[in-house]
């Protein structure tokens, strides 16, 4: 039994069938693809994941990546051949500009490749997922010669590149970082100061890094308003490509972590270190924000694909571990605990929240390519749509990974506790990604200060109005009839709490900030609720044939989720019109 | 220099097979993959034609139905292409008649050189690559862990139970490979991007030259007439630790002869 088996058909299912992402290759940008090729990409890919990077996961957990008193930084020596055969393959350039070594390919297939990658080893993945920020900020930003120095070498993955934004006064409140560059007249700049958290800051694996810095320069306005974003490669490079002098950015440390041991996070000390302004002065912030709606959605990707690789390892402990007799199992026979409805309970649960979690995020993904591959209105449609989904996809899937892998440990018993068995590691994990790249409470604040303000709510209105569509549909099918109910009257309580917090955010920002949180969740599991419930009308469809157990299955899965998980939604409503009265009520005193 | 590839594309060993109850072989009507024990013949094809510095890889593939999966998997590593013999007529071959297939198609591709797996992951008949040889009257070597070309004749270190024999052979000739001797690549995504145009002939067994009755079920020398379960293990013997469990174990392990 392999340690990770890709879900190759759940992830086609999720492409061809609720995503449909067939239109993009009648697009100009897409023409060039077809559905055929990506499914064909990713199964060799995945094959690449299951055999060549899972088997790495353990290592980077216990064994970890290590700092010299050189400043430099070791990681696992297992990770060396998969990060060389995986430049070899070059699947990171897939998404990317074919100019520059790219395959153009629509971003939803990059985002099937990195759950797979995350899945098998999510701390490895890392340095892929930087690197991708960074070729993202050079693509939009770039001049010419950077995209021409710098791209080819990162699209294979020869070069990576990392973001430094954090500073030890400077997390959430990016506003506030006070690292400086200081213009030397030859169009280059001196950077110094210290960023901490950084990923991949510093590593053995790549020739070079090519670090994109945040900064101020002389005289910048405070706040993000006066934030210049610099690249800052590790090694100089010549202007035949070769690698020159060693740049003054230097490893001072790499933290102690509960999980992601693999993935070094660096403290880095800039001292005069030489560097370029990508984009314009003071535009900083700016050039991050376009880059952030791919950052993010690939951190909720997080969440479902550890999800998925310990729902796999749960699967298969509940085969294996006997214990108890079941109901209806002849006397004195020792039950797999699979057999126990309160250990199917768990599973479902796992089951039904992954099923959902990629209809969400894969859509999510289609959305962006769609608001790039159309024009126009539709394009903007498609934008705010991607928009409106980002927050919901981060934020919603990376707490469901804490949820859903710690059910994984919990289907263990005290197997699940210690280390042996690796499922503890995927829970440890997983517990990063509802912190990093914006917190969870700060995707909440995104969702209600910025997503459903826009165009007075009606994104998100629109869409509750499709859903009403497909809960009608619902309605029709025997077995999904209180799947359509409770998502009717999900909606409406949706809806109902949208208007509250428009209205009294308005009036005061923290009657929308007080309830954000429950707010995400109950938006998010509403949005999954529809995408799940047109999963379930195309696997009801489909009940005959040779794949009619697959089907059956998501049919079922989606049913679970209509009836068991959707109604978690509209309970929420309390929290979310709650205002922030109870929350201030007590003294920090009294909350003592 | 030019290599031709014999491989196999398999039902996925990972999917539980199951044997048809009439005709008790494999069912292959499922998604067919590329047998990994061919995939070492495909990468060490690869690397010949690289360190040669010209020349190409050729595979030959035998299929009941059209399933090219496997192929693409070897032509996305690399090999130039294919030539897949497919015909429904062919189901029932047993390996001789596979051996006389290959061979034909084989014959004039004019190969310098024609690499095969020692023995498939679903049959394991293990004969394919020696008739084959015998067809086409060319030297055999079997059970290769390298091979290094050297003018007109090759180098080969044979794998044996005690190490391995240097052996050397005049080209052209048939060479089987062991799996596991070398590592082989992951398809490239520009790989499988070209393996896209890659050129896939399909031949059926009229093409070959030969009629119905002397391929599939009509042709096989063979017959499968009976199929039985594999043993079940036998449930191991329990030795309660009593303080004293050692004393048992070591009489457990003496009687086996281990220690
Ligand atoms: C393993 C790891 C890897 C990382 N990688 C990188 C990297 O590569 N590059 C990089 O630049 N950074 C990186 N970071 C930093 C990461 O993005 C920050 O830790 C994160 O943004 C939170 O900032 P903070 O740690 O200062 O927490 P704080 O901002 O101090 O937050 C503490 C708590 O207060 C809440 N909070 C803060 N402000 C608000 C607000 N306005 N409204 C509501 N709640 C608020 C937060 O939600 C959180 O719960 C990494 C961090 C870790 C741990």
């Amino acid at each position: 039994m392999p340690d990770y088996t890709p879900p190759l058909r759940d992830i086609s299912f999720v492409l061809d069938e609720v995503v449909e992402f067939q239109d993009l290759f009648a697009t100009e940008a897409f023409g060039h693809v077809d559905a055929d090729t990506v499914h064909t990409v990713l199964a060799e890919v995945g094959r690449f994941m299951a055999e060549v990077v899972a088997p790495t996961n353990r290592d980077g957990d216990v064994i970890g990546s290590s700092w010299q008193p050189d400043g430099s930084v070791i990681t696992p020596d297992s990770f060396k051949p998969a990060y060389r055969q995986m430049v070899a393959a070059g699947y990171g350039a897939i998404p990317f500009d074919p100019d520059f070594g790219g395959g153009g390919f629509p971003w939803v297939s990059a985002i099937a490749i990195q759950e797979m990658l995350t899945s098998a080893n999510m701390a490895f993945s890392l340095w892929a997922l930087l690197t991708q920020g960074a070729i993202d900020a050079f693509t939009h930003h770039g001049s010419d010669e950077q995209k021409a120095m710098y791209l080819p070498k990162m699209l294979t993955g020869e070069w990576t590149g990392t973001m430094n934004l954090t500073e030890p006064h400077a997390g959430s409140d990016v506003g506030a970082l006070t690292s400086k560059a200081e213009p030397v007249g030859d169009g280059s700049y001196r950077i110094t100061g210290q960023k901490i958290y950084i990923t991949y800051g510093e590593q053995d694996l790549s020739e070079n890094i090519i670090h994109l810095v945040l900064a101020r320069t002389p005289g910048a306005a405070p706040g993000t308003r006066g934030i210049s974003m610099f690249v800052v490669p590790k090694f100089l490079v010549n202007d035949d490509g070769s690698l020159g002098e060693r740049n003054g950015v230097s490893c001072v440390s790499i933290e102690h972590k509960l999980g992601i041991h693999g993935s070094p996070t660096c403290v880095l000390a800039y001292e005069n270190a030489i560097g370029w302004l990508v984009g314009e002065d003071g535009d900083g912030m700016r050039n991050m924000f376009t880059m952030m709606n791919n950052a993010r959605l690939s951190v909720g990707l997080e969440g479902l694909a550890l999800a998925e690789r310990a729902y796999q390892q749960a699967l298969q402990y509940s085969l294996d571990r006997t214990q108890g007799t079941a109901v209806g199992a002849a006397k004195g026979v020792s039950s797999p605990i699979i057999d126990h409805a309160d250990v199917r309970r768990m599973l479902m649960t796992q089951r039904s929240w992954i099923d959902a979690m990629r209809c969400l995020v894969y859509t999510n993904a289609a959305e962006i390519d769609r608001s790039k591959a159309n024009g126009g209105d539709e394009a903007r449609g498609h934008k705010e749509l991607a928009d409106l989904l980002i927050p919901l996809s981060k934020g919603l899937c990376t707490d469901l990974g804490n949820e859903l892998t710690s059910l994984a440990v919990q289907i263990h018993g005290g197997m699940g506790y210690v280390e042996e068995t690796g499922v503890a590691q995927h829970y440890r994990d997983a517990r990063i990604a509802p912190i990093y790249e914006g917190t969870n409470g700060i995707q909440a604040a995104d969702l209600v200060g910025r997503k459903l303000p826009m165009r007075g709510g009606a994104v998100v209105f629109e869409q509750l109005d499709a859903f009403d569509h497909t809960a009608a549909e619902l309605s029709k099918d025997p077995e999904l009839a209180r799947f359509g109910q409770n998502l009717t009257e999900a909606i409406e309580v949706t809806r109902e709490c949208s208007r509250w917090l428009l209205e009294n955010g308005a009036v005061d920002p923290n009657n929308a900030l007080a309830g954000s949180v429950p707010y995400l969740r109950m938006l998010g599991t509403v949005m999954c609720a529809g995408l799940v419930g047109k999963a379930a009308l195309v696997a009801a469809a489909n009940d005959t044939g040779a794949e009619a157990d697959f089907y059956r299955a998501k049919k079922i899965s989606a049913k679970f989720f209509g009836e068991q998980i959707l109604p978690t939604a509209p309970a929420l409503a309390g929290a979310v019109m709650a205002g922030p009265d109870d929350l201030f009520a007590l003294t920090p005193q009294q909350l003592a | 220099m030019k290599v031709v590839v014999c491989v196999k594309q398999i039902p996925d060993p990972a999917d539980p097979g199951a044997l048809d109850p009439e005709t008790r072989t494999l069912k292959r009507d499922v998604k067919l993959i590329l047998d990994e024990s061919d995939s070492y013949g495909v990468e060490m094809a690869l690397q010949l034609v690289d360190a040669a510095g010209e020349g190409e890889v050729i595979l030959v593939s035998m299929a009941p139905n059209g399933e090219r999966s496997g192929l693409a998997t070897a032509l996305a590593m690399g090999a130039a292409s294919a030539i897949l013999i497919s015909d429904p007529e062919l189901v029932g071959s047993d390996a001789l008649t596979t051996a006389k297939l290959l061979a034909t198609a084989v014959k004039d591709q004019g190969a310098d050189l024609i690499i095969a797996g020692s023995e498939s992951s679903d049959g394991y008949t293990g004969v394919v690559p020696e008739q084959i040889a015998g067809v086409l009257d060319l030297p055999s070597v079997t059970a290769a862990k390298s091979i290094e070309v050297d003018g007109s004749s090759i180098k080969v270190q044979r794998q044996t139970d005690g190490g391995y024999d240097d052996v050397t052979c005049p080209l052209p000739a048939v060479v089987s490979v062991t799996a596991g001797v070398v590592e082989p690549r992951y398809p490239s995504f520009k790989g499988i991007m070209a393996a896209k145009n890659k050129p896939v002939e399909e031949k059926s067994a009229a093409d070959l030259g030969f009629d119905a009755s002397q391929v599939g079920w009509a042709g096989a020398g063979q017959e499968i007439i009976e199929v039985t379960d594999a043993p079940k293990r036998q449930a191991g013997e329990v030795i309660e630790d009593d303080g004293e469990a050692f004393t048992k174990i070591v009489a457990y392990l003496e009687n086996m002869k281990v220690i």
